[in-house]
């Protein structure tokens, strides 16, 4: 029987029915960061057990790593007593890290594809909601809670239920300016962020075949934000190659077979899907939210809507998000104020985000006034940015270039949002205080759009300021 | 390891309405600054209750009887966003014994459901008519019954939902995942030897 690529993947890791009517998944790789996994150990240890497969968790250190401060200590005790309680645990545990002194340090979402650890028909767990990434290389891909990253440490398993299945075609060519970011908010907004509850996203159709991993990663990133736990691109001859020679694929001797098992778990053409949903590409514009939440989107030309207008359900988010973001329903979103341009993010801190930024940005400057950063993602994306000048040219526009982490994504290290200030970002929530500051603004949007509202000091059409036609 | 059979949690209930509550919001990210739990209670929704100042404002987490609640009740798509446990476990210190919904974020159910703290939805008609109850009777009584699958409060009952997997486990006292994790441990041991990047 024809079956999907998450029908499989499922079937090859399920361990046993549990009496709750669950399934007990076994998960291949177990990535961990130092927010949600000092607890886990704890447990583990409270419990007295150990960890069963510790040549299958890999650690990195993220989300409170400083970006403009390498010496240690750091300024932040808590944030040296977290990065030392995670040294300590990976040490005790035999668990692989990628310290900040290795230069594969990043976000946990670009260290795995990175090192060729996140691979085609696999299941991945991580305590991060953003863990769909990894679902670019055709794996199954779990977000996962604190008392669940001890299960998977104690057990290598996890206790769920299957999900339905929503294939997501979208179909043509991105018109210049638009881009794999777009694609993502503009099926968020079509779909709701809670309309993907229950299903795993399978994105597909000749958009995603025309996609580089990157692209895919882009997409599969914001998942969760339309409600879907999991998204996944069924993997392909790009997969393959994009993992060739990295440090954990697998080896010349084992390189045929493996890509012979991965192509294997793609779904199969006539398998059965619990709903379809067809987008053409070329209905896409740039894209830009206006609200609280990634759902509030609309396209750069466009106005922002009038509440009276919106379904029953959405309309009282809507008025609380205008009195949030201090904005007025009816206008355009186009030449709002701009007080910070934030680059980075598990969504859009790689390094094809910064090729596509700095080959634009190339002899301009950043607006008078207005503070703007670019922290790429991994080390190993900040290295080979400074190789190929492409830090220079970000400098040289008056962008601060920061170390690898999460930075203003979410704020756990220093780099915040000041007062009210309005943020346009590449990352992937605008939730109320996100960025660090109660009263924070935040609009996202693609990285080039990042750079445009840089430059203008504005919510801006990246097409327009760059006359890309 | 024995846990607690959940079948009624009955107590006051305290009502957060809104949709798309996210965890950012339930427990902002400063607070993860941390290596364990405890002290989470204090800081749960803190910037709807607080000024950046720290001036309380007007909350219904604020009232003087607030952690005397141990229901919370909010809107649609509660706890979407990040996969923090922070956010039930600050809900959980709190007070929150239980929550009810219009709707839940997958993650933040799962890591509810797995500490012990039953999610259970309501259409949309009950939702309002207890939100509307609860804040017009802030120390009446309501009670969730995991095992009838009601909410009742004020005289009224009303069908709630929860899915069953969840639901059986709390009633069953089998809540916490691990012990059943662990008793699969040689089928775990077996599929492993099946998966050629794991062994």
């Amino acid at each position: 029987m024809a079956k999907t690529l998450f029908q499989k993947v499922w079937d090859a890791h399920a361990v046993r029915l549990l009496p709750n009517g669950q399934t007990q998944l076994f998960i291949g790789t177990h990535l961990i960061h130092e927010v949600t996994s000092p607890q886990a150990f704890g447990m583990i240890r409270d419990l007295g057990l150990k960890v069963r497969y510790p040549h299958r968790t890999f650690a990195t250190v993220d989300h409170i790593v400083p970006t403009n401060e390498l010496r240690e200590p750091y300024s932040d005790p808590i944030a040296q007593e977290m990065i030392e309680a995670l040294r300590k645990n990976t040490r005790d545990h035999g668990i692989r890290f990628f310290d900040t002194n290795t230069g594969a340090q990043g976000i946990v979402h670009m260290v795995g594809p990175e090192q060729g650890i996140t691979q085609p028909g696999t299941t991945i767990a991580c305590g991060d909601s953003h863990t769909a990434t990894h679902g670019a290389f055709g794996a199954i891909a779990f977000g996962i809670g604190t008392t669940q990253v001890r299960d998977v440490l104690a057990t290598q398993t996890l206790a769920l239920s299957p999900l339905k299945v929503r294939r997501i075609e979208v179909n043509g060519a991105l018109a210049p300016g638009v881009y794999a970011k777009d694609v993502i908010l503009h099926i968020i907004r079509l779909l709701g962020v809670n309309g993907g509850l229950g299903y795993a996203y399978e994105y597909a159709g000749s958009t995603f075949d025309n996609f580089s991993l990157e692209e895919r990663m882009t997409v599969c990133n914001m998942s969760i934000e339309g409600g879907a736990r999991c998204g996944y691109v069924n993997p392909d001859q790009k997969t393959f190659d994009y993992l060739k020679g990295r440090p954990h694929a697998p080896k010349a001797a084992e390189w045929d077979a493996a890509v012979a098992r991965w192509r294997s778990f793609a779904s199969d053409p006539g398998c059965a899907y619990d709903d379809i949903v067809r987008i053409d590409a070329a209905s896409i514009r740039p894209t830009v939210t206006w609200g609280i939440t990634p759902g509030q989107a609309i396209f750069i030309d466009e106005a922002m809507p009038v509440p009276a207008t919106l379904k029953d359900g959405d309309r009282a988010t809507a008025e609380e998000a205008y009195r949030h973001m201090k904005l007025a329903p009816g206008l355009p979103i186009k030449g709002t104020k701009v007080d910070v341009a934030f680059l980075g993010s598990c969504t859009n801190g790689r390094i094809s985000d910064l090729r596509e930024v700095a080959r634009h940005l190339k002899g301009r400057k950043v607006k008078a006034g207005l503070k703007a950063i670019v922290v790429p993602g991994s080390q190993i994306t900040a290295a080979q940015a400074e190789k190929e000048g492409l830090a220079e040219v970000f400098r040289d526009a008056g962008f601060e270039w920061r170390g690898a982490g999460c930075s203003m994504c979410l704020a756990m290290n220093p780099d915040k949002l000041v007062g009210d200030q309005l943020c346009a970002s590449s990352s992937n929530r605008n939730f109320k205080g996100r960025q660090g500051s109660i009263t924070g603004r935040t609009v996202l949007m693609s990285p080039l759009m990042v750079a445009a509202a840089a430059i203008t000091g504005e919510v801006a059409d990246a097409r327009e300021v760059f006359g890309i036609r | 390891m024995s846990l607690a059979k959940i079948t009624r949690i009955p107590g006051r209930a305290l009502a957060v309405p809104g949709d798309d509550i996210d965890t950012d919001r339930i427990i902002p990210a400063r607070f993860l600054r941390c290596v364990t739990f405890d002290g989470l209670g204090e800081h749960a929704f803190r910037d709807e209750r607080f000024t950046p100042e720290g001036v309380a404002r007007e909350h219904p987490m604020n009232r003087p009887d607030a952690r005397e609640a141990s229901i919370l009740v909010s809107g649609q798509n509660f706890g979407c966003g990040s996969s923090r446990e922070h956010a039930p476990q600050s809900l959980w210190r709190f007070g929150f014994k239980a929550i009810i919904a219009g709707s839940f974020a997958e993650i933040f159910f799962g890591n509810s459901t797995g500490i012990g703290v039953p999610c259970v939805t309501l259409g949309p008609g009950d939702l309002a008519a207890l939100t509307a109850w609860v804040q017009a009777n802030p120390a009446g009584e309501v009670a969730v019954d995991l095992e009838a699958m009601t909410v009742s409060a004020g005289g009224k009952v009303m069908r709630a939902a929860m899915p069953d997997s969840a639901r059986s486990s709390l009633t069953a006292g089998k809540w916490d995942s691990i012990a059943d994790l662990l008793e699969g441990g040689a089928e775990t041991g077996r599929v492993a030897k099946t998966l050629p990047y794991v062994a």
